[in-house]
């Protein structure tokens, strides 16, 4: 690309994000997100909407259990094995790390890590959550299959712990995600990640992880609280 | 036989197979374990995960291809066995082998594979398409010293079907392809490494590279169909080296004895070596094992 094209091209983008500044801030949308039309190699013009190719267009549904015994199996099956979504969103990721040494182990128990957010059931949300991470929890933890699990870990998912002021985290994590379980203290050792687990098993177990269907049900709810905190809602309400 | 019986021993012998397969995943695993100083996870976990994918409620997709990715590798999985003679010179256990199979057993080894990366491409995911693009190179190079080590057997023994090459190994250890035709057994045994996707090249897969790989996107029951097509398909390429290199089996004790040694030769290769890059796997097997596979059909050219 030549010189002439780059600047031209970085000219474009600015006067983008001017035209975006001066937008009401909820409608702000990504140069790249934006609705564009693009010819196809035959010569036809095809109407691209980048947001409905990465987000659905559906309110999520409440899925509620149906067979009581067949229920309990697949209950007992759940709490046996809990794939956990890696994503450290503050400083308590540092205390899942020493959960996969031998010290540890948490195989033993059958909670595994996975990379993606379609392949897990339990999502730790570890220490401070800063708005800006909040987004991005909010649509991993959406694109998670339900039934799903949050457990909060430290004293910053309850009160806000020593951030309790500061203007860029969040202070009660419950008001944006249905939790299941909390872990207290500043930092929590691995032993207390381990407990934590166990707690969600017995929750599992006895049928009360069903906060996933707690969040279809009061959706408005939630996200007038989330969209509240933040500021660059850029996206649709649906993130599956 | 009658087509019913012998449908009804290929059904048992398939479950049979799915859970020496989930079996031989949890030993691996247990064995990794053991090798890293820990305890590991139970020996019933993969049939749990596997209950646990078959129970998530949600099930999102992305398009036709998406459904039809893992109901083709479960199809080539399951290919694999139907045209395979599990057990030597028992014909309840010969499953639909024919003269000829051999070729058809090498198609289904590829065959699951694209279906996957249809299925995969389908998912939109960029992390997919990169793990595509991977592990397709890298089976590319796996498939070309394989076939050549396959086809000088086919070569030595004048035929291309799987039962009468077991046939021509009985009688003695010695005789055995891996001793007559070493060359040849070499080349399948390293490309063997590559085939069944552990440590060194489980690039493609591992999943602290690119997330997951092709399966990113794969949830709930897709996710369990392709855990037990996995299974089915690591204990079928086993079965398929033991039945070319190691003279095949003939009671389900000694088929389950050898395809554990085999698979559990990729495993602990896969826990003293760290993990290739793409091009160097690549690189790895355009090296000694394609040189050693071109010898081996270049032996009987003269």
């Amino acid at each position: 690309m030549s010189d002439l094209n780059i600047n031209q091209k970085v000219s474009e983008m600015l006067q983008r994000s001017e035209a975006n500044a001066q937008q009401d801030e909820k409608t702000f949308v990504r140069p790249e997100d934006e609705l564009r039309e693009v010819v196809a190699p035959d010569g036809s013009i095809i109407k691209i909407n980048p947001l409905y190719d990465y987000y659905s267009g559906e309110r999520p549904q409440e899925d509620k259990p149906k067979n009581a015994i067949v229920e309990k199996f697949l209950n007992w099956a759940r709490s046996e094995s809990i794939w956990v979504l890696g994503f450290g969103t503050g400083c308590g990721s540092i205390e899942i790390p020493p959960l996969v040494t031998p010290r540890y182990d948490m195989f033993r128990f059958g909670v595994q890590m996975r990379a993606t957010p379609r392949q897990s059931n339990a999502f730790i949300i570890s220490g401070y959550l800063s708005v800006k991470t909040l987004k991005r929890v909010i649509r991993s933890y959406e694109q998670m299959p339900s039934p799903k699990y949050v457990i909060a870990l430290g004293s910053c998912t309850i009160n806000g712990g020593m951030y309790y002021d500061s203007y860029s985290t969040i202070n009660r994590l419950d008001k944006y995600l249905p939790v299941d379980v909390y872990i207290a203290g500043c930092m929590p050792r691995p032993e207390a990640l381990l407990a934590g687990f166990g707690e969600l098993k017995r929750l599992i177990k006895e049928g009360k992880g069903e906060k996933a269907n707690e969040y279809a049900r009061n959706f408005d709810e939630y996200k007038a609280n989330q969209k509240k905190i933040i500021k660059d809602w850029n996206m649709p309400d649906y993130n599956w | 036989m009658s087509i019913y019986y012998k449908l009804g021993y290929t059904l048992l012998g398939l479950l049979i197979v799915l859970n020496w397969g989930m079996l031989m995943s949890a030993i691996f695993r247990k064995i990794v374990a053991r090798v890293g100083g820990r305890y590991g996870i139970p020996y019933y976990q993969p049939w749990i995960d596997l209950i646990k994918n078959l129970g998530i409620r949600t099930t999102l997709s992305h398009g036709i291809m998406f459904y039809l990715g893992p109901v083709f590798r479960f199809t080539g999985a399951v290919g694999l066995f139907l045209f395979m003679p599990v057990l030597f010179g028992n014909e309840a256990w010969a499953n639909f082998s024919f003269q000829g199979d051999l070729v058809l057993i090498l198609y289904f080894q590829l065959f699951g594979m694209l279906g996957m990366a249809l299925g995969a491409g389908e998912g939109g995911h960029p992390h997919s398409a990169i793990g595509i693009s991977r592990g397709l190179a890298q089976h590319a190079a796996i498939e070309l010293p394989m076939t050549m080590g396959i086809i000088a057997l086919a070569i030595q023994y004048q035929t291309l079907s799987i039962s009468d090459i077991v046939a021509a190994q009985q009688g003695s250890v010695l005789n055995w392809s891996i001793f007559t035709n070493p060359i040849a057994g070499v080349t399948i045994l390293l490309a063997a490494l590559g085939a069944m996707g552990h440590s060194p090249f489980n690039l493609v897969k591992a999943p602290n590279e690119i997330p997951i790989g092709p399966p990113t996107e794969y949830h709930s029951t897709f996710l369990g169909i392709l855990m037990s097509s996995g299974a089915i398909l690591h204990v079928m390429e086993a079965v398929l080296f033991m039945n070319l290199l190691f003279g095949g089996a003939s009671n389900w004790f000694e088929m389950i004895l050898k395809t554990f040694l085999i698979y559990f030769y990729s495993v602990f290769v896969g826990v003293v070596y760290p993990r290739f890059r793409i091009e160097q796997s690549v690189a790895w097997f355009f090296k000694i094992p394609l040189l050693l596979g071109i010898i081996a059909i270049l032996m009987y050219s003269f």
